[in-house]
């Protein structure tokens, strides 16, 4: 049987990991290579590497960082952030990258999945999707712009209509739980398992071992992300795996 | 020096890395001239059956393949590489393959059984391979699990299984038969285990096969 993936994500911005992280034990806790090395070996199943620059240099630094990163790890590993054309799919996938995620591009023009999809295969395209919970039409809307910008897409749709366009794989970060590390949005992810076929990627809310237990429990995602708790050590991924191991999950 | 067969189906990169990493020397070329010099080959590939094989035809590499690869020097097919080497591949109408391994090319759903057919498609993620029969390619190595990505699936005869995992039905995960071999996962992004895989693969092209 397939494992459950246990992904750590990082943030790029000009080449360099942001929003801090804490490893004493890191020559250079910004530097993303090391980093991608040091998850690899601590068991990391797959990374996510979401590009935050504003620059068109810092975009082409991005490159260099994947072509560094593909030369000193054996996992797979996904970079996201302002893709809007197959030549920056190219570009990413040429350096060294398994698959790119694709999320407000897609939203303002859905057709580039389906061009990106059609031309690289559909394994390599993951469609990120931003989610918030709207209590007046009791259903999740999808946003874009890192969550400043509300679509008309309800979570629902969206992923059916990214996913009938060739979208492999989606990752759905839930805007309410993100940062409040008070457990994965386990109804939204019910939700869309419960309409699409392909795999997906919890993400928002990771705050401790029990919450990945929960999420794959309780819905049927195929794997969990999660960036600060990692960061900062407050869990490895180690222990995070040894606590699913222990109550039955599937892990490597 | 081994040659890694460029046909323009991709992820050159990810094998070229590994094999550097292995410090094993190695060439990117289509072009059959430059890639006779080498000593064993690899044919990655990711994308679509028919695209691939019209790609090999068209750049005359399928001929240096069958003339100067098949049965002389040891050939790794990868992903979709590994489905090349078969028959036959129903992906998109039905296409002839390389046919240096018998065998045929079909969808998971074609061959899961009917109480699995919730199963997701893609076959993405870790599966854990089980070594199968005694075979030169898993020889030495302990089983583990292994990165695959995949929608189409081999139907072959059990004697060229090295290794199988388990998907709602047998996938054949390694297959071997004199100096042909398979990998249906990617050895160059499954850890440990796949670069020993990959290792061993080198070896034997260095030391030759048995």
């Amino acid at each position: 049987m397939l494992t459950k993936r246990i992904i750590p994500c990082l943030d790029v911005k000009e080449g360099r990991v942001v929003k801090g992280t804490q490893f004493l034990s890191l020559r250079d806790a910004g530097d993303p290579v090391e980093l991608a090395r040091y998850y690899d070996e601590q068991g990391a199943d797959e990374l996510v590497f979401l590009d935050i620059s504003a620059s068109h240099e810092g975009r082409k630094t991005m490159l260099d960082v994947v072509e560094q990163v593909a030369a000193s790890i054996s996992i797979p590993f996904t970079v996201g952030g302002g893709i809007n054309t197959n030549e920056n799919i190219r570009n990413i996938l040429q350096a060294g990258a398994d698959k790119v995620s694709l999320n407000t591009a897609a939203l303002i023009r859905p057709e580039f999945i389906e061009e990106a999809a059609r031309f690289f295969g559909s394994q390599c395209i993951v469609v990120a999707i931003d989610a918030k919970y709207d209590s007046i039409t009791d259903t999740w809307k999808v946003y874009t712009h890192g969550g400043r910008k509300e679509t008309d897409w309800t979570a629902e749709a969206w992923a059916k209509e990214a996913v009938q366009l060739g979208a492999g794989e989606l990752l759905v970060t839930s805007m309410d739980k993100d940062g409040e590390k008070s457990g994965f949005d386990v109804a939204l992810l019910q939700k869309l398992t419960n309409c699409v076929n392909v795999p997906i990627i919890a993400s928002g809310g990771a705050g401790e071992a029990i919450h990945f237990v929960d999420v794959f429990q309780e819905a049927a995602v195929d794997a969990a992300l999660a960036a600060s708790i990692f960061h900062y050590k407050e869990t490895t991924i180690r222990a995070v795996k040894r606590v699913l191991k222990e109550k039955g999950v599937h892990v490597r | 020096m081994i040659g890694i067969i460029d046909y323009g189906m991709g992820n050159l990169h990810s094998v070229s890395k590994a094999l550097e990493r292995l410090q094993f020397p190695y060439l990117i070329s289509g072009k059959p001239d430059e890639l006779i010099e080498c000593d064993a080959f690899i044919l990655p590939g990711v994308g679509a059956f028919p695209d691939a094989m019209k790609n090999l035809e068209g750049t005359g590499l399928r001929t240096f393949l069958d003339q100067h690869v098949y049965q002389l020097k040891p050939l790794l097919g990868i992903c979709l590489g590994m489905q090349l080497l078969f028959e036959r591949s129903t992906e998109y109408g039905e296409t002839e393959g390389l046919a240096y391994l018998k065998g045929n090319v079909i969808h998971f759903s074609e061959k899961q059984h009917h109480a699995h057919s919730s199963l997701k498609i893609p076959h993405m993620g870790w599966n854990r391979l089980a070594f199968l029969n005694e075979k030169a390619s898993t020889g030495g190595i302990e089983e583990g699990y292994v990165y695959f990505v995949h929608s189409y699936v081999v139907e072959a005869p059990d004697e060229l299984m090295a290794a199988k995992a388990d998907y709602g039905c047998d996938v054949p995960a390694i297959v071997e038969k004199d100096l042909v071999f398979g990998m249906q996962f990617h050895p160059e992004k499954s850890g440990q285990v796949g670069t020993a895989l990959l290792k061993r693969f080198c070896e034997l092209a260095e030391k030759g096969v048995e």
